[in-house]
C-alpha cells in the first residue's frame, strides 16, 4: 500500500511540476527579459532544422494515401473522390499528427538531450547562479520557436503531400492533375484548415514542454540524460496521439456548432 | 561593504558586517537529513573554509548561500537579507551579488571562453563595446587571455577553473563561493587556482566560502597574501595581513559544524577526528 502511495505521489508531483513549467514557459512573455536571438535560434534549428524529413515524408505520406484509397474508389468507379479524400485527411488529420510525431522524435529528444546535458554539467545551476532564470532563457524560446515552426511545417507538409497525391495519381490511377487539385482544394472548409491548425499549436506546446521538462528533471548522470531523452520522444508522441482524439472531436463539435 | 569611501584598497579596510548568515539550518531528502542545525557566519572580506568528508554537505551549503537550494528550516542572510523565504525572482537580484565557482567549472560548452566570461554583461545589458574590454582584463588576471575565442572543450581541467573564476569575478561581486576549486588537479595547477583566489581576496577584498576536502588549500589562503606593489603572492603570517583578511576554519561532520577557529587552532587540536584531516 505504501508503494503504491510513494508513486501517486511522485507522479502527481510530476505532473504538477510538468504544469508549472508549462504555465511559466507562456507566461514569461509578458514580462522581460525576453530572449529573442535564443528564440530565433532555435526556430532556426527546429524549423529549418526539420524542413527535410517533413517534406520527404510529407511528399510519400500523400502518394501513399493515393494508393491506398484510389484504389478503393476504383472498384466504385469514384477514382475522382481521390483528391477530396486526400485533401481533407492530409489537412485535418494526417499533416499535423505526422509531423507532429515526427518533430518530436527529432526536437523533443533534441531538447531533452540538450537541456539534460546542461543539467548533469551544473549549467543550469551556474545559469541560476549568474541571475539568469532558466525557464526564461532555456524553456520560453523552445515552446515559443516551436508554436511558431510547427504550423508553418505543417503547412509546407500538407501541400508537398497534396503534390505527392497529385503525382501519384496522374501516374497511378491515370487522373487529370488539374481535376485532383481543384477537388483537393474545393472540398476543404474553413473548419478544416482550423481543426488542423489547432492540433498544431497544441502538439507544438506538447512536444516542446514535455522536451523541456524531461531535460531539466534529469537525475543520474549521462545515462540519465539517455533516459531522458527517450522518455521525451515516448511521452511527447503518445500525449500528441490521446490529445488527437479529443482535439478531432472538439474541432468536430466546434465545426457543427460554429460553422 | 563601502569600497571606495577611505581611498585605502579593499584589503586594508577593517573586517565589517557579516556578509553571510546561517542559523539553525536544516536541510534533507529523501535519503535522510544531511544539514543539521548549521549556524555561521563568514564577515566582510573574510574567506571561511568549510573542510569536510564526501558527502558531509559542503556543496550543499555552498548551494544554500546562493539561494540555489532552501533550507527546510533556519534562515539564512546574504548581505543582510533574509533569502531563505523569498520568491524565485527576488533571490536573481541577489545571486547578481554572488560569484560561483563550481566544482567543474559548469561554463557554457557552446559559447566560447570570452562568451563565457562576457555571459553576465551580456544579461545585464552592458554596452557591447565596453564588453570585450572588461572580458579581456579578468581573462588576463587569471592569465588566459589567449584562450578568449576557445571552446570550453579545449581547455585543460585547470584552465576551465579559471575560465569560471574569471566569469564569477566579471561583476567584482563582493561574495565569491568556490566548491572544491583544486578537487581533481594536480599540485602546481591547485597551487595556481588557490594563488589566483588569494590574489583576488586581497585585491578585491571580497568574502569567500570555499569548499575543500584539502587541508593545504586552506593553510595557504591563510599563510600566504598577494602583494600588490611586488605583484607577488609572499609567506605572510603576521596578525596585519590576517586581520585585513582573516581565514577561518569550518569542519563539517554528521551534518553539523564539528569545529570552527582560526588555523592556528586548528593546527594545535588534539581532537582525533580532527588530527585526520592534519596528516
Amino acid at each position: 500500500m505504501e508503494v503504491l502511495q510513494d508513486l501517486a505521489k511522485t507522479n502527481i508531483l510530476k505532473v504538477q511540476n510538468y504544469s508549472i513549467l508549462s504555465y511559466h514557459s507562456i507566461t514569461n512573455l509578458a514580462s522581460g527579459p525576453r530572449y529573442v536571438q535564443d528564440t530565433l535560434d532555435q526556430m532556426d534549428d527546429i524549423g529549418v532544422g526539420s524542413l527535410p524529413i517533413v517534406l520527404l515524408s510529407g511528399f510519400f505520406i500523400g502518394a501513399v494515401m493515393v494508393l491506398q484509397t484510389g484504389s478503393q474508389f476504383i472498384r466504385f468507379g469514384q477514382a475522382s473522390l481521390t483528391g477530396d479524400i486526400v485533401s481533407l485527411a492530409l489537412v485535418r488529420e494526417l499533416g499535423p499528427s505526422i509531423t507532429g510525431l515526427l518533430v518530436a522524435g527529432r526536437c523533443a529528444s533534441g531538447i531533452a538531450s540538450e537541456l539534460g546535458s546542461m543539467q548533469v554539467t551544473e549549467q543550469v545551476d551556474a545559469m541560476r547562479a549568474m541571475g539568469t532564470d532558466p525557464s526564461r532563457k532555456l524553456v520560453t524560446p523552445r515552446v515559443l520557436a516551436t508554436l511558431i515552426t510547427l504550423p508553418l511545417l505543417t503547412t509546407i507538409s500538407v501541400f508537398v503531400g497534396l503534390l505527392g497525391g497529385m503525382l501519384a495519381s496522374v501516374l497511378s490511377l491515370r487522373i487529370n492533375a488539374t481535376t485532383f487539385w481543384e477537388r483537393a482544394i474545393k472540398i476543404l472548409e474553413f473548419s478544416d484548415i482550423m481543426q488542423g491548425f489547432m492540433k498544431t499549436v497544441v502538439f507544438a506546446f506538447i512536444l516542446a514542454t514535455v522536451g523541456c521538462y524531461q531535460g531539466l528533471n534529469v537525475r543520474g548522470g549521462t545515462q540519465g540524460v539517455g533516459r531522458a531523452t527517450t522518455q521525451a520522444v515516448v511521452v511527447s508522441s503518445v500525449l500528441i496521439i490521446i490529445s488527437d482524439t479529443f482535439l478531432t472531436k472538439i474541432a468536430l463539435y466546434l465545426a457543427d456548432k460554429l460553422f | 561593504m563601502s569600497l571606495s569611501t577611505s581611498g585605502l584598497t579593499p584589503a586594508f579596510q577593517a573586517v565589517g558586517h557579516a556578509a553571510i548568515e546561517f542559523d539553525d539550518v536544516h536541510l534533507g531528502f529523501s535519503e535522510g537529513e544531511i544539514l543539521r542545525g548549521v549556524t555561521f557566519s563568514a564577515q566582510e572580506r573574510e574567506t571561511v573554509v568549510l573542510l569536510g568528508e564526501t558527502g558531509t554537505g559542503k556543496t550543499l551549503l555552498l548551494k544554500l548561500a546562493s539561494g540555489l537550494l532552501r533550507p527546510d528550516s533556519g534562515s539564512i542572510r546574504v548581505l543582510g537579507k533574509d533569502i531563505s523565504g523569498i520568491p524565485e525572482s527576488e533571490l536573481l537580484g541577489i545571486r547578481r551579488e554572488i560569484g560561483f565557482v563550481f566544482q567543474e567549472g559548469a561554463l557554457f560548452d557552446s559559447l566560447t571562453v570570452g562568451e563565457n566570461v562576457a555571459y553576465r554583461l551580456h544579461e545585464d545589458g552592458v554596452d557591447p563595446d565596453e564588453i570585450e574590454p572588461r572580458v579581456s582584463e579578468v581573462l588576463r588576471f587569471v592569465e588566459l587571455a589567449h584562450t578568449f575565442d576557445s571552446l570550453p572543450s579545449d581547455l585543460s581541467g585547470g584552465m576551465r577553473r579559471r575560465v569560471s573564476i574569471a566569469r564569477a569575478l566579471i561583476t567584482r561581486p563582493p561574495i565569491v563561493l568556490y566548491d572544491s576549486p583544486t578537487a581533481g588537479l594536480d599540485p602546481i595547477t591547485s597551487q595556481t587556482i588557490i594563488s589566483l583566489i588569494l590574489r583576488l581576496r586581497d585585491v578585491y577584498g571580497v568574502t569567500s566560502l570555499l569548499a575543500t576536502h584539502r587541508l593545504q588549500d586552506g593553510f595557504a589562503l591563510a599563510n600566504f597574501h598577494f602583494d600588490s606593489r611586488s605583484k607577488k603572492v609572499r609567506r605572510d603570517s603576521s596578525p596585519e595581513s590576517s586581520r585585513a583578511a582573516p581565514t577561518r576554519f569550518l569542519v563539517l561532520r554528521a551534518g553539523k559544524i564539528y569545529f570552527e577557529g582560526s588555523p592556528d587552532e586548528l593546527m594545535k587540536s588534539q581532537d582525533p577526528y580532527l588530527r585526520r584531516f592534519l596528516i
